[in-house]
């Protein structure tokens, strides 16, 4: 989980608000598994069909800022990137996306310069990422303690069932 | 130390004597709410495989996103979550026809007092920061998890304070102070941060538009925004839970306490005429007199940021004995139940419903782009909600203008945008 490799499926500008990345019409659908039928249905409805499993996401300043849908995170989780990378992402967006276990990784050097295609090494730990394709570093903040221990659990279903509940 | 009043409650809620911003805690929550995406709860909550929900009574649970159902498959979603409340035995519940759009109701209802931790599967619970709570929004799944164990973690935000200077002009309203600021401090500018709003000009206002602020703080990132906890809010807090709420230090920041930055606004000076949110974002904010004589398709009046008496009060000043331009349609939700029963015992319903205004159900109508008022392909609407994303209320290829509600009623008579002014003084001014 502290290492994440994949190639970039798509780089996305500033402030992709939730609505974007998924419809408020199709906010009744309540089966994850189900919401990455509509992912970037309005305005990127390629993305669906050129992510595959393990693919990442790039974005700008503020990804996933709007509403506190959990759809949003779940539909890019379930759609199977692996990470999204952004200069900054909204704070609720941030929280569901780590509860769902889906990896978020805050590079502002980063976004300018990665493009389509590339093929990149994350190493969460370190904070580094590494662009293969274009013989690049860039920095990453490091995931605070909290996060890590909800990655690795796989989410906050599983975390909580592991460590807090006596049923 | 002295502290700002997110770092007090946090502090209270945690046990702790004093935090600081950037430190990790965990709180006890007092208030979970949330609508519709109960059911989306519910399941994360049965799948952590608790048999009860930590404490029923802290629990409010009140349907608005889509009321009265609109499809079979909200009809299965509000189905589940009425037996989920009743095997669960959470008592605030309010179903179709009983509460209205959850943040106005879980106000009126008296379920918020100031120094509470509210947390809602709604991004605008930052509305209840107007009566000096720390309120926020959070995602399904984490609801889940309070609602399994009653705590949540949060980040101490660092603070912006606000200082709004001088006083609201003829025709200029919170609505337009607020859209005045974001437009400021961009749309990730208060991110992750708490906001305390001050000043003579807040201080002035109803607790109506107080709640105007602190709700549309969202728009630029804030975790939690308050306004002062004074005579007004604790009057009104007293007649809504029943009780008797008197002032404490608990409620207010220290004085000394530090903050990040602080805004000073003279709002006789800097806001001189309204402001609207051009699409498709909540801080691309112009003058009025920029967009005067824009053609609308529709204007809507409502939710959880301007649905109150008070902004029905202002619109049904203007519509009345007026009609809505023939190439507008207007469309009126009040925000909740009782605010409907008094707009009406004041003929404020009336006169929008002769003007030509269609009234829609409590609840949050075509805000969230779902029913009651969708837009068509190359279709404006000015409205009164809070968020003008790209296809927020229908197409893709539809506009959205956020407006005060004066903006609103004024722009429904004249047919395109238009200054309440000139609309009173009938000297309209549209192009076509
Ligand atoms: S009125 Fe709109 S912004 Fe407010 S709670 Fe309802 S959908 Fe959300």
């Amino acid at each position: 989980m502290l290492r994440i490799k994949g190639r970039v499926a798509a780089v996305l500008p500033d402030n992709i608000d939730t609505d974007i990345i998924y419809p408020g019409r199709y906010l009744n659908i309540t089966d994850r598994e189900k919401t990455p039928e509509h992912l970037f249905e309005l305005s990127y409805p390629e993305i669906r069909e050129t992510l595959h499993p393990g693919d990442l996401m790039v974005g700008g300043r503020n990804f996933g800022c709007g509403s506190s849908r959990e759809q949003a995170a779940a539909a890019i989780k379930f759609a199977g990137a692996g990470a999204v990378i952004a200069s900054s992402f909204a704070r609720i967006f941030y929280r569901n996306a780590i509860n769902l276990g889906l990896p978020l990784i805050i590079a502002p050097a980063a976004t300018g310069r990665i493009q389509p295609g590339d093929e990149l090494e994350i190493d969460l730990a370190a904070g580094q990422i590494l662009n293969q394709t274009r013989n690049e570093t860039y920095p990453a903040a490091k995931l605070d303690v909290r996060a890590i221990e909800l990655l690795e659990a796989g989410g906050l279903i599983p975390y909580l069932k592991a460590s807090h509940v006596q049923i | 130390m002295p502290m700002t009043l997110a770092e007090k409650i946090l502090a209270r809620a945690s046990g702790r004597v004093s935090v600081e911003p950037e430190e990790i805690v965990v709180a006890n929550v007092d208030v979970a709410l949330s609508h519709e995406n109960a059911d989306l709860v519910r399941k994360s909550f049965a799948e952590i495989g608790a048999a009860h929900v930590w404490d029923p009574s802290k629990i409010v649970i009140i349907l608005d996103h889509r009321v009265p159902a609109e499809s079979e498959r909200t009809a299965e979603t509000h189905k589940a979550i009425r037996e989920f409340v009743a095997a669960q035995d959470i008592r605030n519940f309010y179903d179709v026809g009983r509460g209205g759009i959850c943040h106005q109701v879980l106000a009126e209802r008296g379920h918020v007092l100031p120094g509470m931790v509210v947390v809602g599967t709604d991004s605008h619970t930052t509305t209840h920061g107007a009566f000096g709570a720390f309120a926020t929004g959070i995602g399904a799944t984490e609801m889940a998890g309070v609602w399994t164990t009653g705590k949540l973690w949060f980040k101490v935000p660092a603070t912006l304070r606000v200082e709004v200077e001088g006083s609201l002009g003829p025709w200029i309203s919170a609505k337009d102070l607020i859209l005045y600021v974001i437009g400021k401090l961009g749309s990730d500018g208060a991110d992750y941060r708490a906001v305390e709003f001050d000043g003579p000009a807040i201080r002035n206002m109803s607790v109506a538009s107080r709640m105007v602020l602190a709700n549309l703080s969202m728009e630029m990132g804030a975790k939690v925004a308050f306004t002062p906890v004074d005579a007004a809010v604790l009057r009104y807090l007293s007649v809504r839970s029943g009780r008797d709420i008197v002032d404490s230090a608990d409620y207010h920041a220290d004085e000394g306490a530090k903050y990040e930055a602080v805004i000073r606004i003279d709002a006789s000076v800097e806001l001189n005429e309204p402001r609207i949110a051009c699409p498709h974002s909540v801080d691309n904010v112009r003058p009025i007199s920029e967009l005067a004589g824009l053609p609308v398709n529709q204007a809507v009046l409502g939710s959880c940021t301007n649905g109150r008496l008070e902004d029905f009060e202002i619109a049904a000043r203007i519509l009345v004995g007026r009609t809505v331009h023939p190439r507008t349609r207007l469309i009126v939700i009040p925000a909740s139940q009782e605010i409907y029963l008094e707009a009406m015992e004041l003929g404020y319903i009336k006169a929008m419903v002769q003007a030509g205004a269609m009234v829609n159900p409590p609840g949050c109508g075509p805000c969230v782009g779902v029913h009651q008022g969708i837009l068509a392909a190359g279709e404006i609407c000015i409205s009164t909600t809070n968020r003008n994303f790209i296809g927020r209320m229908g197409s893709k290829d539809s506009k959205v203008y956020l407006a005060s509600p004066a903006v609103v009623a004024a722009s429904a008579i004249a047919g395109c945008i238009a200054h309440p002014q000139v609309v009173v003084e009938e000297a309209l001014a549209c192009s076509a």
